[in-house]
């Protein structure tokens, strides 16, 4: 099957919609295409999409001099497709993409409270990421507004947010956070609850929201690589690796094999980091301890590795604009090679002990199902979708270097509920395993980092990675000093938040922990 | 159950045992020594994170895991700032959750002390000070103790904590 041979199907889907779309320069955001369309027709593009089975991806907008363009991606079978269209600054409006896409509802609101465009027929016109810091009808995006704000001294809580209303006898509201019990990040859940069970739970986030976008404006592409790398602490190497390859593509800088192979044995570890912390902590939301220590010992011990060969526990800064940072020395290989036979062994012993444990079964079979066709048209992906049908694998289906030239297996399961879930993650442990065997013993030689050019040209770039998460998509344009003008990543959370809010329905409250922990989205890289 | 009991026969205790060069148990060591004379056998903290990436969490995560096991040196981290004897604050202070962190502040009793961990919390890190952040914990609340790193290691969040309990 060639690249972009549905591509014609999808153009037609526009002719019948009467769009009228122009071929955009096609090399601009290699390998995604873009296609350049009226502001009049960003509605019908979304409705000839939906029909196509093109899944949505984001949208993002970058006011330029005078000009104010909105790019919504589009995901097909590995390959990406860019819609491009220009919105007048002074009146900028545009047809919403959510009547089509429920998964575009919360990044359309996000458009809006940043740039101030008008999403007509969006169904739901409330605030999402402001909340008091800063004044309605003032958008912190836009190039008028100062990074420093015009804030008041101190910001008032968000007290007055609509919350959704649950009417009925019996019927109790839980507002919960956005301090929470544990040791997590901050947000508001607010459940509507008869006795145990939960009617509706919605979400209130935004909490921790940074002004990443804001920020990044102005970066060299160095200080930009740091700022991604802490878009969500846990993702820093997926992250760091989209934004890096955005600005790679960019400024038309080749990296080496031996960095990219170095790239991804970095992102393969952090998989395996997050999802042994993963599972160990589902367990102990079910009070299974001994899965919580026996998985957070493991997590420790390939954490410290990760300090003693790459001089990071969690891998932050490793992954810098034209390569790595530091080289893998001989030893560290064998280090590196030694843990993960050390790993697939203890695996073997501890799999089968979680698998076959009634009581953990009894409270994760059948808890939080994500139906298939939920997570497909909310567009969920990475993990969380693969455990609900949607296979879906940046690695495999979009094969981006190095994985090219590896074998990629990517597990895919059905039943949607919390166990799905945790199994999904244990078979991605494995298949990373196998990748970073394949990685290791393959490791081309050569070196590390390429030169960055002293004066590239002025460009943009897509970086497509696939984060211990699932998919990440950042944007990324470079003026012609080298520095960022704009900066979008987009965390796969964006689309698992609303998700778990519908894998919520039915179950009952004491269930909530372990469903949010068997999703786990970030709140910082959905903040931003 | 037997394969259960077998495997946590056969991993044994990874607690770091304490010989006499080991910094984490000598720390670990001094920091009981500190909480039983200074707060009566036991520091409570509540972790608030006013607006990290999650690295701090994660290490914050690692001090309860079987490695560092921090509470067999009397410090536990407990659910509701009324409970707590010191806030263990991270990130810049977005200014969506000042007022949330300076309501938890309020709502611990005192003698209280507060610990700002990680380089955002002590100066603003990568964020600093904008239309979005408060940029450093002292700027919305008082401050005792400033860990940095990023994220600080568990060790070095364990020192933090024996210099506050020290400086209280």
């Amino acid at each position: 099957m060639s690249r972009f041979d549905w591509l014609p199907g999808y153009l037609a889907c526009l002719r019948d919609e009467r769009v009228i779309v122009r071929r955009h320069d096609t090399l601009q955001l290699a390998p995604a295409q873009s296609l350049a369309l009226d502001a009049e027709d960003w509605g019908g593009a979304a409705r000839a999409a939906a029909a196509c089975g093109c899944r949505w991806a984001g949208v993002w907008a970058d006011e330029e001099a005078d000009r104010m363009t909105v790019r919504a991606c589009l995901e097909y079978r590995g390959d990406y497709l860019v819609l491009v269209t220009e919105v007048s600054p002074a009146r900028p409006v545009l047809a919403s993409h959510t009547p089509h896409y429920p998964g575009a509802d919360r990044l359309e609101r996000h458009l809006q409270d940043m740039f101030g465009i008008a999403l007509l027929d969006h169904p739901d016109s409330r605030r999402w990421t402001r909340h008091r810091a800063w004044p309605e009808h003032v958008f912190p995006l836009r190039n008028n507004f100062p990074l420093a704000g015009q804030a008041p001294r101190r910001a008032p809580a968000d007290s007055d947010y609509p919350f959704e209303a649950v009417l009925g006898s019996g019927v109790y509201q839980i507002p919960v956070g956005p301090v929470h019990a544990g040791i997590i990040e901050p947000g508001h859940f607010r459940f509507h609850a008869v006795g145990e069970d939960v009617l509706l739970l919605e979400e209130r986030l935004g909490f921790v929201h940074k002004g990443i976008e804001k920020l990044a404006v102005g970066r060299d592409p160095a200080g930009l690589a740091r700022l991604a790398g802490r878009v969500s602490g846990d993702s820093t190497v997926a992250h760091g690796w989209a934004a890096c390859m955005a600005m790679e593509r960019a400024a038309g800088v080749d990296v080496p094999p031996r960095a990219l192979a170095l790239r991804a044995v970095l992102a393969e570890r952090e998989r395996i980091a997050n999802h042994l912390g993963d599972i160990g902590a589902i367990c102990n939301d079910v009070a299974f301890g001994f899965a919580h220590m026996q998985f957070s010992r493991l997590r420790e011990d390939w954490q410290r590795l990760n300090q003693a060969v790459f001089g990071h526990r969690l891998l932050m800064d490793r992954v810098v604009p034209g390569g790595v940072c530091g080289d893998l020395t001989h030893a560290g290989r064998e280090l590196l090679q030694r843990q993960l036979r050390g790993l697939a062994r203890e695996l073997d012993e501890l799999l089968p002990i979680l698998d076959d444990h009634p009581s953990l079964e009894d409270r994760l079979a059948g808890t939080g199902i994500l139906g298939q066709d939920i997570a497909r048209r909310l567009g969920v992906v990475g993990y969380a979708g693969k455990a609900s049908g949607v296979d879906y694998d940046l690695r495999r289906d979009h094969r981006y270097a190095p994985y090219d030239r590896l074998e990629v297996e990517s597990p895919c399961l059905t039943a949607g509920d919390v166990a799905a879930r945790v199994w999904i993650r244990a078979d991605e442990i494995r298949h990373a395993l196998r990748l970073l065997e394949q990685l290791l013993e393959q490791l081309p030689e050569g070196p590390v980092t390429a030169v960055w050019p002293a004066a590239p040209a002025a460009g943009e770039g897509l970086g497509l990675v696939e984060g211990w998460r699932g998919e990440i998509v950042s944007y990324i344009r470079l003026g012609a000093d080298g520095r960022v003008l704009r900066f979008f990543p987009r965390d796969p959370s964006w689309f698992s938040w609303p998700a778990l809010e519908r894998l919520i329905d039915g179950n009952i409250v004491a269930d909530f922990p372990v469903c949010n922990k068997s999703i786990n989205a970030s709140y910082s890289g959905h903040d931003l | 159950m037997l394969r259960i009991l077998d495997k946590i026969r056969r991993t044994g205790l990874v607690t770091e045992p304490a010989p006499r060069d080991d910094a984490l148990e000598a720390l670990g060591l001094e920091v009981r020594r500190h909480i039983e004379r200074r707060l009566r056998g036991s520091l409570a903290i509540r972790q608030v994170d006013a607006g990290s990436c999650n690295g701090c969490e994660l290490e914050i995560h690692a001090l309860n895991n079987p490695y560092h096991d921090i509470e067999r040196f009397g410090v536990h981290f407990v659910a509701s700032p009324r409970h707590a004897d010191a806030l263990l604050v991270t990130g810049p202070v977005s200014r969506h959750m000042e007022h949330a962190l300076r309501r938890t502040w309020l709502a611990t009793p005192a003698p209280k002390f507060v610990i700002a961990a990680g380089s955002c919390a002590c100066d603003g890190g990568e964020f600093g000070v904008s239309y979005a952040s408060c940029g450093a914990v002292e700027n919305v609340i008082p401050v005792d103790v400033k860990i940095p790193g990023c994220p600080p290691s568990p060790l070095a969040l364990l020192q933090g904590l024996l210099v506050a309990i020290r400086a209280d």
